[in-house]
Order: structure tokens, then C-alpha cells, then sequence
């Protein structure tokens, strides 16, 4: 059925369809749209029996999702930001115990600065981590990856986040298709948990595991991703049948056949840039775009075999690892290891800064000849950036950066003296 | 699920239980008995972790019929029993963090409560979650006091040996004052941890007014486990604070364990009491108040504070703080 609902409200609504029996969060923007609903549908009864339960932090969100899915029970919880990173801990926890917890990631800058809007950095901090990261493109494909991210946890025992942009999609009102329960329930059979907390049979959980297995233990998570580059496919391609829909999968390509310049790119900003490569291709540049739906399997062969015929790629990337650059564009080169390529970093969009279509073709134009800096920060304001550089090279006491930025740009006034 | 025992309970314990009906006897000295934290563990001899944890579960599973699952923090407990691929629990047991066993043992408990409702059966199954004290009152104490303030049905354990002993005894917010540790060094002015420090996690589980709230000592075993089967006959968040000395960390003789435990309450320093819903219910009385010195004499953690160039004030603190609990628990057994 066709709805018209806010994103959150999607997800919330595709959670719930999901079935789940343990839910616990703990609020944080912008996620909080997505627990509040799921957490009137647990207290008005309409999804029962189910637990909801608010908890003091993130750490104890994700704790006791551990708890719970190691009892045995379908757990969900959500969180972005400054909340994945507080939960950091048990986030790896949750992984190396196996548990196919589900999260979602309602992507948000990390501070200080604090900022709520919308980029990467969250999830890419919990890159190593050992959960699947699966990227939503649109607030349909949000919905959809949720009710197959349970499917995929569970068969492969392993956690996974559905990462959407943060108020881009959570917030953006849209028309989405909305499965119906019964349609979900032939789609993903209830959790069969691979091992269980059961005084019928008990198991000890968590032992302490010494050099002599401890790299093994490591190893096999690996393997088990390299499984789950097969089954995303696979499971994507079974929800399509059912569902009649294109969602998920490894990646996306978009009029990537013969082009020269490939724009490789995650999550909502795929949709401008396809804007933008349509206009430069009635311009005839040859020109197309890979979009990554699973950042974690990183799909190395999808990847390479798609850009392998182009001259140039260009990763646009809404995060960065400071003192080295990109993150994603890290990955993407290993896929193109002895391929004769020219690759650029174009970092954009930070803690929510637009990524304006008029943008994206000025920097892909500039790629296409070849005269883009190897690592470029879009729509930087250098005015900003040199008159701090130049305080700081003037005095040791030049005051938080943050600070000193607004005053410059006239959004708080300098202090009296 | 209870696997034959070995059975080398012996001594008073087992003697004095002969004069006990069966049913009124150790659960440990009953051939029963679930043996939930078996022999073979690396646990330090004499070690009073071990014989709290072991009379705790073994006492819990009684009380729930085996129907039983635990959560384990970080810690001596969590190590010395499970070097994989060897384990020493009979239960099924989880260990996830240093800081979240409460919030672990919350999650079970809320996903045994939904399955029993899709079973249509009742909600047996039971949760312990259990810490040595760092976990519990440093790093776990978030979530321990989340589970208290929902009054999550999950029983937790402190197991008290008064530092962090695993990671090679630093101080912790339940080290006594005077004691030296890795991080209170017996040195400078006022050697060991300082007076006026410290958390009091009773007392603080007693403020959420949760159903339950019991302290225990290894050398009053029955007592430690006649309140956890009291425990586990309560629904909702329940917590047992149990004194365990620790011979490597107080630098005490390994047989003194239970000697040690008992002068704690004897002196006053340990409390034994009961409380429901924050009102204190019952106190272990004192029939002679021993002093201080006799307790901390035999550990060589409070060595600084005795001879030519020992600790006169420090000492006399201790003794102040032990007289106080004694009036302010009425420990002192009324003359009739
Ligand atoms: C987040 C985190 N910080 C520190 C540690 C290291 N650590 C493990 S056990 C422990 C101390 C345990 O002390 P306590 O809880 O009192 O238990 P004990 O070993 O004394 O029984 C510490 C500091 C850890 N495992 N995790
Ligand atoms: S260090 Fe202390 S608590 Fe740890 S095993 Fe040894 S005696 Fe027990």
C-alpha cells in the first residue's frame, strides 16, 4: 500500500512489521522519530509481545540488545552520532559475540563542534567494527533494507546497521510502498537463534580467549562477511520477487556502460548527483555513477568490475579521516589495485552543508579534464579556513577554532573590550 | 542438566548441617546441588570471589529450580572462570563488558519475559547479573542504577574485594580508606586510599527503594544463602552486596579468608543487614565489638598503619567509621 510518510515513520513502521521482541534506544537527533514510533506501537499494544525499553544511555542500549538477542529474542535498536560512539564499546561486543542485533543509523556529524546535521562520520568510525553497514539511498530503500537486514543478521548470525542520512530521509516526507504483514512474515521466518541462553542447554557466552584462537575468532568474522557479499545479493533478489522491488544489494550502478568518469558516492546525496550526470550527459560527457549500498562487505570485485573501463573515478564522500583523507576512497582504490586509473577525493556536505547540483558539475567537470586537487573539500569557504590559520600563526591564544569561525561570519558578536 | 558432583564437602559446615532437617540444610551440602561454578577454575587459593559466587548460584539455582541464566561483568570472576575452551559454569551464563552486566541481565530478562508470552507459558526463568565492585560501583554503576530505577526483575550481585583485583589491584570507589593499593600506594603524608572517599552501594541501591537490598560476608554462609533464596522468591530489581576477601590484593594468609570476612562485620566495618523498598528490615547484631586493629593486622594492605612509624589517626578513623555504622545500623545486640 501507498503511504505518505515521513522517513522515520518508514522505518518505524517496517521495524514493526519485522516483528521485533526486544527494542531499546535511547534518544538522540535524528533518530528519535523512529523509536517514538516504534515505542507507541509497543505501549498501545498494536506490537505485542514485545518489550520497549528506556534505558539511561546508549551503552546500555546497545548492552542490553546484547542481553536480549543472546536470550534468544528479534532486537532492534537505533541511535547516530555521538550515541554510536558512546555505545562504541558494546557495538564491537555485539559483533563478536555474533548476535544479529539490527540497528539503524540515522547518519550525524560528530562534534565538537556539535553539530546536528547530516554526514557520514558515525558510521565510518564503526567501519572496523564487524557489522554489516548497509546504506539507504531513498526512504523506500530505508524501508525495505530494514526488513531484510533481519533477514541477513540472522542467517549469518551477525549485526547490521541500516545507515540512512540523517534528517534528509528521516525527516523528508515521501511516497513509500508499505508492505503488508503478511507479505514480511513469508519474507523472514521468526529468529532461530545459533546459540542460545537456555537452561535447557547451556552455553557459556563470551569466554576469555587467548593468543592461541583469539586471531581465528577474528578471521572467521571476516569470512562470514565475505559470505554476506553473496547473500546480500541473493536476499536483495528474493525481497524483489516478493516485493517487486530494486533494493539493496552490493552496488547501483547508474549509466556507468561506456563512461569515462565514474562519481562513486553512499546514502540520499546518489539522487543529486544522478541529477547531475543527466545534465552533463546531454552535454555529452561521458559520465555515470556507482553507488554503494554495502559499505561493509565492502563489495571489491562489484566495485572493480564497474569501474574498471573508466579513465577516472571520483569518490564524493560525507566524512573523512583526518590527516589522510578519504574513507570510502580508500576502499574504492584497493578495488582498483593495478588499474590505471586517476582517482579524486571529493569530500562534501559536512555536518549537513548543501550539495548543490550546480556544485557537483563544476567538481565533475573539473575531473573530467583532470584539474581537480587529488583531495578536494567542495565549497569550502578558504576565506574562512586562511583568516584562522592566519590567527593561529599570529598568537598561541587565538581561542576555540569554532568560536572564531562565527564571530568571523558574523553569527556571534566579538567580544566586548 | 546437573551433572553427578563430586562430593568433598566436608568439615563443620557439613557436621553442623547434620543437625539440621534435610531441607533446612547448605545447599551445598546437598548431593543436588547444581555445582553451577565447578572445581578446575584458576581462581587464587582461598580466594573468597570464588566460595561467594559459588554458594550464590548454586543458592539461586535451588530457589529457581535450575531455571537460571547469568551475566557476568569484567573482572577476577569472569577470568579465572572461563580460559576458552575451558568453562567452570553449569548455567548458561553470558559475559559481554566490564560495565553493562546489569544492562546484559536486563535484556535477558526482557527477552525471557516476551518469549514466555509467545509460548503462552509462564515466565520461569530467572536473571542474575553479578561484578566484582569496580564493575559495579565504578564502571557498571550507570547501568546498575538504570536497572534499579526500572525495577528490571534481574538479581544483582557485587562480589566486594574491595579493588580491582584482576587488573592487578588498583583502587576502586569501595577500597577503604588507609588501604594501600597499585593506585593508593602506602607512601607520603597519608599513605594508602584516602579518608572521606568512597561509595557506599548499598546504601545508594537502598535510595532507588528497589523490593530488595542484602549484604552477606563469605563467613556467614548459610545467611548469604537464605538471602538469596529471598532474593530470587522477589520479583523486580534486587541487589546483594557480598563482602569476598581477596588474599593476593589484602595480602592476607589464604586460610584467613572466612576469618577475615567475619572480623569485617565484627568490627563493625561491614554492616550485614536487609532492607525493603530503602527501609532497613533486619541487621546481623553484635554480640562484642572487635577492634579495628585486629582485623586490619592480619593484611598486609594495612601494614603502614601499624608499627614505630604507623598511622595513629588514620587508624583511629577507621576505628570512628566502624563505631558509626555500629550506632547508626544498631548493630549492637540490645541487653533485654
Ligand atoms: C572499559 C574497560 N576498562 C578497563 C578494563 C580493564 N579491567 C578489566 S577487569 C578490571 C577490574 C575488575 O575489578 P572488579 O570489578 O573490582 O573485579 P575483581 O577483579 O576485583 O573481582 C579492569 C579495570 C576493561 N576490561 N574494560
Ligand atoms: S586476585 Fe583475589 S579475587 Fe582474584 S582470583 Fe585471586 S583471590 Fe580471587
Amino acid at each position: 500500500m501507498r503511504k505518505q510518510v515521513e522517513g522515520s515513520a518508514a522505518v518505524a513502521e517496517a521495524v514493526a512489521l519485522a516483528r521485533p521482541e526486544v527494542i531499546c534506544a535511547y534518544p538522540i537527533s535524528p533518530q528519535t522519530h523512529i523509536v517514538e514510533g516504534l515505542g507507541e506501537r509497543v505501549k498501545s499494544g498494536s506490537l505485542t509481545p514485545c518489550e520497549f525499553i528506556n534505558v539511561e544511555s546508549e551503552f546500555a542500549a546497545m548492552s542490553v540488545a546484547i542481553g536480549s538477542s543472546a536470550a534468544g529474542a528479534r532486537t532492534y535498536t537505533a541511535t547516530a552520532s555521538q550515541g554510536l560512539l558512546f555505545m562504541a564499546e558494546a557495538v564491537y561486543n555485539a559483533s563478536g559475540l555474533g548476535l544479529p542485533i539490527v540497528m539503524t543509523v540515522a547518519n550525524r556529524a560528530i562534534g565538537a563542534p556539535i553539530n546536528i546535521w547530516n554526514d557520514h562520520s558515525d558510521s565510518m568510525s564503526q567501519r572496523d567494527c564487524g557489522w554489516l553497514q548497509l546504506f539507504a539511498e531513498t526512504n523506500q530503500e530505508a524501508l525495505d533494507l530494514h526488513i531484510q537486514a533481519f533477514k541477513i543478521a540472522e542467517e549469518l548470525s551477525m549485526p547490521v546497521m541500516v545507515c540512512m542520512d540523517g534528517f534528509i530521509l528521516t525527516h523528508a516526507y515521501e511516497g513509500v510502498d508499505m508492505p503488508t504483514q503478511a507479505e514480511v512474515d513469508a519474507f523472514l521466518p521468526p529468529y532461530e537463534p545459533r546459540q542460545v541462553l537456555d537452561p535447557a542447554e547451556p552455553v557459556s557466552i563470551g569466554a576469555m580467549v587467548g593468543p592461541e584462537a583469539f586471531m581465528e575468532v577474528r578471521y572467521l568474522a571476516h569470512a562470514k562477511q565475505t559470505m554476506a557479499l553473496e547473500r546480500i545479493p541473493q536476499i536483495a533478489a528474493e525481497f524483489k520477487q516478493r516485493f517487486g522491488r530494486d533494493s539493496g544489494g552490493l552496488v547501483r550502478p547508474y549509466r556507468t556502460e561506456d563512461a569515462e568518469t565514474i562519481v562513486v558516492a553512499l546514502g540520499s546525496v546518489l539522487g543529486t548527483i544522478q541529477d547531475a550526470v543527466d545534465e552533463m550527459r546531454a552535454a555529452g560527457v561521458k559520465i555515470g555513477v556507482l553507488g554503494i549500498q554495502s559499505f561493509r562487505p565492502f563489495p571489491l570485485a562489484a566495485v572493480r568490475a564497474a569501474l574498471q573501463g573508466a579513465k577516472r573515478v571520483v569518490v564524493l564522500e560525507k566524512s573523512f579521516s583526518v590527516g589522510l583523507g578519504g574513507v570510502v576512497s580508500t576502499d574504492v582504490r584497493l578495488a582498483l589495485s593495478g588499474l590505471q586509473l586517476h582517482g579524486y577525493t571529493v569530500v562534501a556536505g559536512l555536518g549537513g552543508r548543501a550539495i548543490s547540483k550546480a556544485s557537483l558539475v563544476r567538481t565533475f567537470t573539473e575531473a573530467t579534464s583532470d584539474s581537480l586537487q587529488s583531495l578536494t573539500f567542495m565549497d569550502l569557504d578558504w576565506r574562512i579556513v586562511n583568516r584562522q590559520l592566519e590567527r593561529e600563526a599570529a598568537t598561541r591564544r587565538s581561542g576555540p577554532i569554532a568560536e572564531n569561525l562565527l564571530r568571523d561570519v558574523g553569527s556571534i558578536a566579538s567580544k566586548v573590550t | 542438566m546437573t551433572t553427578p558432583i563430586k562430593f568433598y564437602q566436608t568439615g563443620t559446615f557439613t557436621v553442623g548441617n547434620r543437625l539440621l532437617t534435610p531441607e533446612q540444610r547448605s545447599v551445598q551440602s546437598s548431593e543436588e546441588r547444581s555445582n553451577a561454578l565447578n572445581s578446575g577454575h584458576r581462581a587464587c587459593q582461598g580466594c573468597g570471589e570464588a566460595l561467594g559466587a559459588r554458594y550464590v548460584v548454586d543458592a539461586a539455582m535451588r530457589a529457581t529450580h535450575n531455571q537460571l541464566i547469568a551475566a557476568n561483568a569484567t573482572g577476577c570472576l569472569e577470568v579465572f572462570s572461563t580460559p576458552y575452551p575451558e568453562t567452570s559454569w553449569q548455567l548458561p551464563w553470558i559475559h559481554s563488558l566490564f560495565g553493562n552486566a546489569a544492562a546484559v541481565g536486563t535484556g535477558i530478562a526482557a527477552a525471557l519475559k516476551v518469549k514466555a508470552q509467545k509460548n503462552g507459558t509462564a515466565n520461569n526463568v530467572r536473571v542474575i547479573a553479578q561484578g566484582g565492585d569496580g564493575g559495579t560501583t565504578d564502571i557498571g554503576f550507570g547501568c546498575l542504577s538504570g536497572m534499579f530505577e526500572r525495577n528490571d526483575d534481574v538479581l544483582y550481585i557485587c562480589y566486594d574485594n574491595e579493588a580491582y583485583m584482576n587488573t592487578g589491584v588498583q583502587r576502586s570507589s569501595a577500597t577503604p580508606m588507609g588501604a594501600r593499593t597499585a593506585t593508593t600506594m602506602a607512601v607520603g603524608a597519608h599513605p594508602g586510599a584516602p579518608a572521606g572517599q568512597g561509595k557506599n552501594l548499598p546504601q545508594i541501591a537502598m535510595a532507588h527503594e528497589i523490593p530488595y537490598v542484602a549484604t552477606a560476608t563469605v563467613a556467614d554462609l548459610r545467611d548469604l544463602e537464605a538471602k538469596v533464596e529471598k532474593a530470587m522468591s522477589i520479583r523486580g530489581a534486587r541487589y546483594l552486596h557480598v563482602l569476598v576477601p581477596c588474599p593476593l590484593g589484602w595480602g592476607s594468609a589464604s586460610h584467613d579468608t572466612i576469618k577475615l570476612a567475619r572480623l569485617a562485620r565484627e568490627t563493625g566495618l561491614f554492616p550485614v543487614f536487609e532492607a525493603e523498598h530503602g527501609e532497613v528490615t533486619a541487621v546481623t547484631q553484635l554480640r562484642h565489638p572487635v577492634p579495628v586493629q585486629e582485623y586490619l593486622k592480619l593484611q598486609k594492605r594495612f601494614a603502614h598503619l601499624f608499627g614505630p612509624k604507623g598511622d595513629a589517626q588514620m587508624l583511629a578513623r577507621i576505628q570512628a567509621d566502624a563505631d558509626r555504622n555500629i550506632r547508626r545500623f544498631k548493630l549492637l545486640e540490645q541487653e533485654a
